[in-house]
């Protein structure tokens, strides 16, 4: 279960880390915070209010390069498309929509007085 | 032994018999021989226009020679009958010679009316009928500031759009109170008339004239009021006259105000010679449109095969544009049928006119006139022919939009009969039929199956229409739609964007989407509106793809190279020292592009604003290298430097690339400019070309390098460079408008119903009515015109959007690269999936 392992769920949350200011976070796109010097992109969703956190790199080509993708949904599941080879990714269950056995991690987002926060094992 | 029958005429209606002799093989029974009196083969008078504008002979030419050499008909061009002997049977010709006839048939045509007005003798006095006739006023307006049309109709108004394009300041004269008073009512007139003189054509009504003054040479005109105008050229076109000479001197039986007699059967007095098109007076009157014209032919050809088959009038109903501006008349246009009552819609702001004669029991629309939208043209049409009832709410069929009107009937409503072409009288039926029969997807399959459409043109948007309508019915996907948050085609949501004022994909989403987009339709509305409105990009950056939304090419790796702009390929030594000072600075791996400019890789994402500034200073802007945008201008170096260039190729190639720099459009731009024939700049492998001749230039359209190679077309020769920024204009705003996203020029021509033929007449001929709205669209793009990258560094809130995090000032180490060849490489992939 291959997927289940990429998802980090709230509870298992070990650490919330407190990135940025919400309102420094373009709307409706993503953009890239360092976590522990770790680069994690985080996608903001303001037309319906949600907020997504996956691994910046693409596991196609091994580019940093998730947080530069344009965001959307398809069938009403967010995604992001990879801005080198236009591989999209599920924002909810890390899983390659385009076809391929990639898999990202996703981490769970919380905003909480105005800051944006990624949860961490 | 055949019979013989010989037609005399050789012109739209002859021709029209021709081809239905063949097609009911009825060449079998009988020998043809067809003699016409002008020099060219039969051709397309319906456009006789587009000659004036450039269409050469063979393309108007209705069949080739070799067509009747195949069919075994004897055609004599350049030939005149004098008499007609009836007792033995023969004609005679000019030249002496005479041929024997079984049967003959008089397609003698019509010839230009002219009013007997003094001094029409004068030099500078033209009629508009044929080639001969077109040749001589374009030689003639060269020298020409003023001209002037007799005659408001249908034709006249043609005229003076031809010499009104030839830069002649052109009035037209009618001597009714309104313009095409056949087809249009005092107020329809009155609108058109609006709308013209806004196109800059001057209009006087109730313009009796009583003399042309002047010399030898035509100066000026006289009314009957007393008052004159000042003119160089007159171009008379006030209606025809049937030529029924021939017939006269042998005796057959002519209306009071001329025309050759025939019954339904389109018979003379003489029982073995007919007569058919605009030299008949059949069913009382004479048919000046194609169709009915068509009609006889048709029947004559029915009757001789021994059906029994009648001629009882037909459909005057018309629909053009005229100098911009939509006109139609369909049915008793005018409301002179009993009880006829008309509903008037009339907006004299947005130049609209719509009057809809209903039967007095308010059932059925008896006919109508449409100034300025003809879009409901088709249904209306169908509406009256087919006796549809009509929806009770019957206001609702005023203020409708759209093409059926407030109606709400569709083309699958209309009976199987339902005559959709009247040109070539092809029924609704056997059009699904052969959509049906024959699993045709495109418009171009149908024309040539059934020949529907390839008159006048009218109907083709209600083949469009059966064509969606069928194929749905079959299950079929028609619609390209954008992808699945919008039920739009690109060209829709252009139209959107415009129309509804629309400035973000936020409220586009909302009012016509639905979910959250995806990088299928955020960057096409992104582009969309950029075409649209040209306010900086940076606004929109989320719905940018990556090189859109940082102002850089991403490469490998994850850094961005940068393109500044170099107009034409030309630099001064000084700018190229900048160029290699600010890449040694940073670092930049540098090679020179296709393009002929210079790119410089490496740079990182919070490098950019920085490199720029310093690049701005110096004088350079953004080369929208990044965008689905006008690219480069390719030039040779031509007659500055070069011992064969014939112009300066290089300065066009500036002027052009300043012009279209920043242009967005659905795919990315290419052009080039070729100082000679020896076409150095590859020219027409470019989305545009323009190539130097004796003359000027030749602009070519729609080339590609890449995948797909393609030439570029010629669009027009031999023209100047305010022509050719003109047609440049023109075509790119088409094609921004129209083509699906991610289209090159070169795709979308191939795909564009009537191909080059087609963008000609759109580009050169404004057949859609659009050639300035797309003239002011893209001055107003060229206008506000700004370097994103200049916007940017002048503006904090912008530049900051260039950080590697959101919540760091760190920049990305990630990016790594290794040595190559004295210069930079990013380091190789890792592993390859």
């Amino acid at each position: 279960m291959e997927t289940l392992e990429n998802i980090i769920t709230k509870k298992e949350v070990k650490l919330w880390y407190k990135t940025a200011k919400a309102v420094d976070f373009p709307e409706n796109g993503g953009a890239c915070v360092l976590v522990d010097g770790q680069q994690i992109a985080v996608f903001n969703f303001s037309a319906s209010n949600e907020w997504y956190a996956t691994q910046n790199m693409c596991p196609h080509k091994y580019e940093m390069a998730l947080s530069r993708g344009i965001t959307g949904d398809s069938s009403e599941e967010p995604k992001v498309a990879c801005p080198f080879h236009k591989k999209s990714f599920s924002l909810k269950s890390g899983q390659c929509l385009s076809g391929d056995p990639y898999q990202i991690e996703v981490y769970p987002v919380k905003v909480e007085n105005g800051y944006v926060y990624i949860g961490i094992k | 032994m055949k019979k013989k029958i010989i037609v005399v005429g050789n012109g739209m209606t002859s021709v029209k018999f021709c081809q239905k002799m063949v097609e009911a093989e009825l060449l079998n029974n009988y020998e043809l021989l067809v003699i016409g009196d002008e020099k060219y083969l039969g051709y397309d008078r319906v456009h006789l226009t587009d000659y004036y504008t450039g269409t050469p002979v063979t393309e108007l030419t209705l069949e080739p020679l070799e067509w009747y050499n195949k069919n075994h008909i004897e055609v004599l061009t350049g030939n005149l009958v004098i008499e007609i002997d009836k007792a033995n049977k023969q004609i005679k010709m000019q030249h002496g010679s005479a041929y024997n006839y079984d049967i003959l048939v008089l397609a003698t045509g019509s010839s230009a009316f002219v009013p007997p007005i003094p001094g029409v003798e004068k030099t500078g006095v033209f009629v508009y009928r044929t080639f001969e006739d077109l040749d001589a006023i374009k030689t003639f307006v060269k020298n020409a500031k003023k001209g002037v049309v007799i005659g408001g109709g249908l034709l006249g108004l043609e005229a003076a759009k031809a010499i009104m394009d030839d830069n002649v300041a052109t009035t037209v004269l009618e001597r009714m109170p309104w313009l095409m008073g056949r087809q249009l009512d005092e107020r329809g007139g009155a609108m058109l008339k609006q709308k013209l003189q806004k196109q800059g054509l001057a209009v006087m009504t109730d313009a009796i004239t009583s003399e042309f003054l002047g010399e030898e040479r035509v100066t000026g005109v006289a009314f009957a009021d007393g008052s004159k105008i000042e003119t160089d050229v007159v171009v008379i076109s006030a209606g025809i006259k049937p030529r029924d000479e021939l017939a006269r001197k042998a005796g057959l039986e002519i209306g009071k105000n001329g025309g050759i007699v025939v019954d339904n059967g389109m018979r003379t007095s003489q029982p073995d010679i007919y007569a058919i098109g605009e030299c008949a007076l059949a069913a009382g009157m004479i048919w000046g449109l194609v169709s009915p014209c068509y009609q006889m032919a048709e029947i004559l050809v029915e009757r001789l095969k021994g059906e029994d088959k009648w001629f009882t009038g037909a459909d005057m109903s018309t629909k053009l544009k005229l100098i911009g501006t939509e006109v139609a008349s369909f049915g008793d246009a005018l409301g002179q049928a009993q009880g006829s009552i008309p509903l008037i819609l009339e907006n004299k702001f947005s130049g609209i006119y719509k009057r809809l004669n209903i039967s007095e029991d308010g059932k059925y629309l008896l006919g109508g006139i449409l100034v300025g939208d003809t879009s409901e043209y088709n249904m209306l049409l169908q509406a009256s022919k087919n006796r549809i009832k009509l929806p009770k709410d019957i206001d609702s069929m005023l203020v409708g939009t759209g093409k059926g009107g407030g109606l709400t009937i569709g083309v699958l409503d209309l009976p199987e009969e339902a005559a959709i072409c009247s040109c070539e009288s092809v029924s609704k039926g056997k059009i699904c039929h052969s959509i049906e029969a024959n699993n045709f997807t495109q418009i171009g399959e149908i024309k040539k199956h059934t020949k529907a459409g390839t008159g006048c043109g009218g109907c083709v948007p209600m083949l469009d229409d059966l064509l969606t309508a069928t194929l749905k019915k079959q299950g079929k996907e028609v619609k390209k739609v954008l992808c699945e948050h919008f039920h739009f085609t690109r060209q829709e949501l252009y139209d959107l964007i415009k129309i509804e004022k629309i400035k973000t994909f936020h409220d586009l989403l909302i009012k016509h989407g639905k979910g959250a987009g995806c990088e299928i339709c955020k960057p096409a509305v992104a582009s969309l509106l950029a075409s649209i409105w040209n306010e900086t990009i940076v606004k929109h950056q989320v719905i940018q793809d990556t090189n859109d939304r940082f102002l850089a090419n991403i490469q490998r790796g994850g850094s961005y190279s940068i393109v500044p702009r170099i107009p034409g390929g030309e630099i001064t030594p000084q700018k190229l020292e900048v160029l290699g000072k600010i890449a040694d600075k940073y670092n930049l791996y540098c090679k020179i592009t296709g393009g002929q400019r210079i790119d410089m890789f490496g740079a990182r994402v919070d490098q950019l604003p920085q490199i720029w500034e310093e690049l701005i200073a110096e004088g350079f802007e953004s080369g929208h290298a990044y965008g689905k945008a006008l690219r480069t201008v390719k030039s040779c170096v031509g007659s500055t430097w070069c011992r064969f260039g014939l112009h300066d190729s290089v300065g066009f190639a500036i002027e052009v690339e300043n012009r279209y720099k920043g242009l967005r459009a659905p795919h990315k731009i290419k052009g080039g400019v070729s100082g000679c024939i020896r076409e150095c700049a590859e020219a027409r492998g470019k989305d545009f070309g323009i190539i130097a001749t004796e003359k000027g230039w030749n602009l070519f359209v729609c080339g590609n390098g890449g995948a797909n190679p393609a030439h570029a077309v010629l669009l027009a020769s031999d023209i100047d460079k305010e022509t050719c920024i003109k047609y440049l204009d023109r075509f790119l705003m088409y094609y921004i408008k129209t083509a699906a996203p991610l289209t090159r020029t070169a795709k979308w021509l191939s795909g564009l119903e009537g191909g080059i033929e087609h963008l000609k007449d759109v580009v050169i001929n404004d057949s859609l009515g659009l050639a300035h709205e797309f003239e002011k669209d893209m001055q107003y793009l060229v206008d506000t015109y700004k370097c994103e990258w200049k916007e940017v560094i002048e503006n904090p809130e912008l530049r900051m959007k260039f950080k590697a995090f959101i919540n760091s000032e760190d920049h990305d180490t990630s990016i790594e690269f290794v040595p190559m060849r004295d210069q930079k490489m990013p380091t190789p992939w890792v592993k390859e999936h």
